[in-house]
């Protein structure tokens, strides 16, 4: 029977080819969309964690309070010797010292006087002694201009805020800001350099300086405002974060201590776990939205075949096939053209994804009023759960448009779809 | 003496219409005996098609009682008069309705699957009855690429494959010319002499009624004659 109904599909155009195509063309837009919102929810995880976040970040427990203002003024002080000890017990984790601040860039004309100013966010990291931060920053590939600071007192700024201010590769700027203890306090800084990291909330207006300049700058002995760790295979895990978290916490944070170091898993901040938990609750809604449509339209499509196919009903009935096969053999029709249907749009869709994947999307134009961290080219990300969820809502919606289409033949007298032959 | 395969006693018909309800058929007794050849004979709306719907447990009587093959076909569950339509009732229709995207063989074949004979059995069974119509040269051809008697055949040989008790034939003859009419005709008479089928037609087609061997008339869904025929 079986085989008499696979005959009777592939040799019936009107059964297999409609809803194939339908199927084929929801499944491809399916794990592309997929693909591309993984993708996306890849690079702004990759791109928080390099720029903002970490795999995972240590900051004082009276900072963390307010992390969202980046409060230096609450940042660790001598932190060299437990930043040393945490670099010995936790060999699995990369470790790096960052200070976020915000400034007043000043720069000024030949004779001393404020040629142009503008407010920057200042972006301090060891740019001297470790090639880490420029991996971790990417910077060789996001430098525009100029060159890499090679030494103290030299800087980069985004290409942006440079043409902004007609600031000229090698010329001095000062930065005027505060120090931890509420003086003011000014660096000048050596432009030798500019950078686009494809960032928005970044390249409008940032300036990178070495960790020890702006250590001076802002009368920060040996401190940092924030202390991000990496997983080793760049691959952020929030169970083993979570895990190294509360280890470190039990081991080095004490309540009672406002100063004392505390652990923040990458979720714990800028309301990543939120963000996450929309982006998946995102993946199952238009899984559902997809069925639904899908559902409809194969439905639409089933009760005009399935009205084409009343008399072959009558005529099967006649002869002596009960009711609940003949809408069996519906639906087993319907599950054939949709694992068809399915296969061929995973292929197409798993196709375009990997040109994507390979090229990636430029997304700039989106980027570019955001404060967002998220890269301007996103690629693709294909993973096993995205061609799931597009397969089996593939084949769920023809089975649902097949079993809604079908109810027509328990609905109809025998008589009536045997009378419906000879129409 | 013949067993009685079917019977109708005091039986009427009637369906719902927008002024209340249209009798199709009244009071209608009836017994017909393995291996009789036999027409119901009437003008259009006189209720031959509604009888044979009713013997073919395609229908249900509103009163009375019908039965076939001793079952009472107001009693039978769906599957029970499925199981009963596969076994023991063969159908022919005036316009085939041969299923067009299966093969003439596969057309045939579709009954049997039904009764889950295996595939050897069924495939001799299959080729018995294109051999008694006639049609083993297009035992690949699809209904489109046949005439409309070869249709016909093709419709008689799957309503035989599985020999059923009962054939129910409506106008089979109605779409065909003469000559396709006659050798139906003489197909049908010769299997009803082989194989003692019960063959009972609906048919207004003077050809036909000459072959019948008994002709019961019906008009406004009254038995108005029931007598042996001349039959040839």
């Amino acid at each position: 029977m079986f085989q008499f109904i696979i005959k009777g599909i592939f040799r019936d155009r009107h059964r297999w080819l409609f809803p194939i195509l339908i199927v084929c063309a929801g499944v491809v837009m399916m794990v592309f969309t997929l693909s591309f919102m993984q993708g996306y929810q890849n690079s702004f995880i990759r791109q928080n964690a390099r720029f903002e976040t970490g795999h995972l970040k240590v900051v004082t427990r009276a900072y963390a309070e307010m992390i969202e203002q980046k409060p230096y003024d609450l940042a660790m002080l001598n932190i060299e010797d437990e930043f040393k000890e945490w670099q010995t017990k936790y060999p699995e984790l990369s470790w790096v010292q960052r200070i976020s601040f915000g400034a007043l860039l000043d720069v000024p004309d030949e004779r001393g006087e404020t040629r142009a100013q503008g407010q920057v966010v200042g972006f301090a990291v060891d740019l001297l002694n470790s090639k880490r931060e420029q991996e971790l920053l990417n910077l060789n590939k996001a430098l525009v201009s100029g060159r890499l600071p090679r030494a103290n007192g030299e800087a980069l700024m985004s290409d942006a805020a440079l043409t902004r201010l007609s600031i000229k590769i090698g010329e001095t700027v000062t930065l005027i800001g505060g120090s931890v203890y509420g003086a003011m306090t000014m660096q000048n800084l050596v432009i030798v350099g500019t950078v686009n990291f494809g960032v928005g909330a970044l390249d409008n207006g940032a300036v990178i300086a070495d960790i020890s300049d702006i250590r001076q700058l802002l009368d920060m002995e040996q401190g940092a405002s924030e202390i991000l760790a990496f997983f080793e295979n760049g691959e952020y895990n929030d169970k083993v974060a979570s895990r190294v978290a509360a280890e470190f916490n039990a081991q080095y944070s004490d309540p009672e201590d406002e100063f004392s170091p505390k652990m923040l898993t990458m979720m714990q901040q800028n309301n990543l776990a939120y963000l996450m938990g929309t982006f998946s609750s995102m993946m199952g809604w238009m899984a559902l939205v997809f069925v639904f449509i899908m559902g409809i339209v194969l439905w639409n499509s089933g009760l005009m075949n399935g009205i084409r196919r009343y008399g072959e009903f009558g005529l099967r009935l006649a002869i002596g096939e009960q009711k609940r096969q003949v809408y069996l053999g519906l639906l087993s029709e319907a599950f054939i053209v949709g694992i068809v249907g399915s296969c061929i749009g995973l292929v197409l869709g798993l196709g375009i994804s990997l040109y994507f994947n390979k090229n990636g999307m430029d997304v700039s134009a989106y980027n570019r009023n955001t404060s967002i961290l998220s890269e301007n080219m996103v690629y693709t990300s294909i993973t096993l759960k995205a061609l799931v969820i597009s397969f089996i809502p593939g084949v769920l919606s023809t089975l649902l448009g097949a079993a809604l289409a079908g109810t027509a033949i328990y609905k109809r007298q025998t008589s009536q779809l045997f009378k419906e032959l000879e129409a | 003496m013949n067993k009685v395969i079917a019977r109708t006693i005091n039986m009427s018909k009637s369906f719902p219409t927008g002024e209340g309800e249209f009798l199709a058929l009244k009071n209608i007794n009836l017994e017909f005996v393995s291996g009789e050849f036999t027409g119901i004979v009437g003008p259009s709306g006189s209720g031959k098609t509604t009888l044979l719907n009713i013997l073919g447990s395609l229908d249900t009587p509103t009163n009375g009682e019908a039965e076939v093959m001793g079952q009472s076909i107001r009693q039978l569950t769906q599957r029970q008069s499925g199981e009963l339509r596969s076994q023991h009732i063969g159908f022919i229709f005036q316009t085939y309705n041969l299923l067009p995207v299966y093969s003439v063989f596969e057309n045939v074949e579709f009954p049997l699957l039904l009764l889950k004979m295996p595939a050897e059995e069924r495939r001799k069974a299959v080729l018995n009855a294109l051999e008694w119509v006639g049609l083993m040269d297009k035992i690949s051809s699809r209904p489109a690429q046949l005439s409309g008697g070869q249709c016909q055949r093709v419709a008689i040989a799957r309503a035989m494959v599985k020999k059923p008790a009962i054939v129910l034939a409506d106008e089979p003859t109605a779409n065909l010319d003469t000559e396709n009419s006659l050798h139906i005709l003489q197909t049908m008479s010769n299997l009803n002499k082989e194989l003692g089928t019960t063959f009972i037609f609906s048919t207004h087609d003077d050809k036909v009624i000459k072959y019948l061997l008994r002709v019961i008339k019906l008009i406004d869904g009254e038995v108005a004659n029931d007598d042996p025929a001349s039959g040839i």
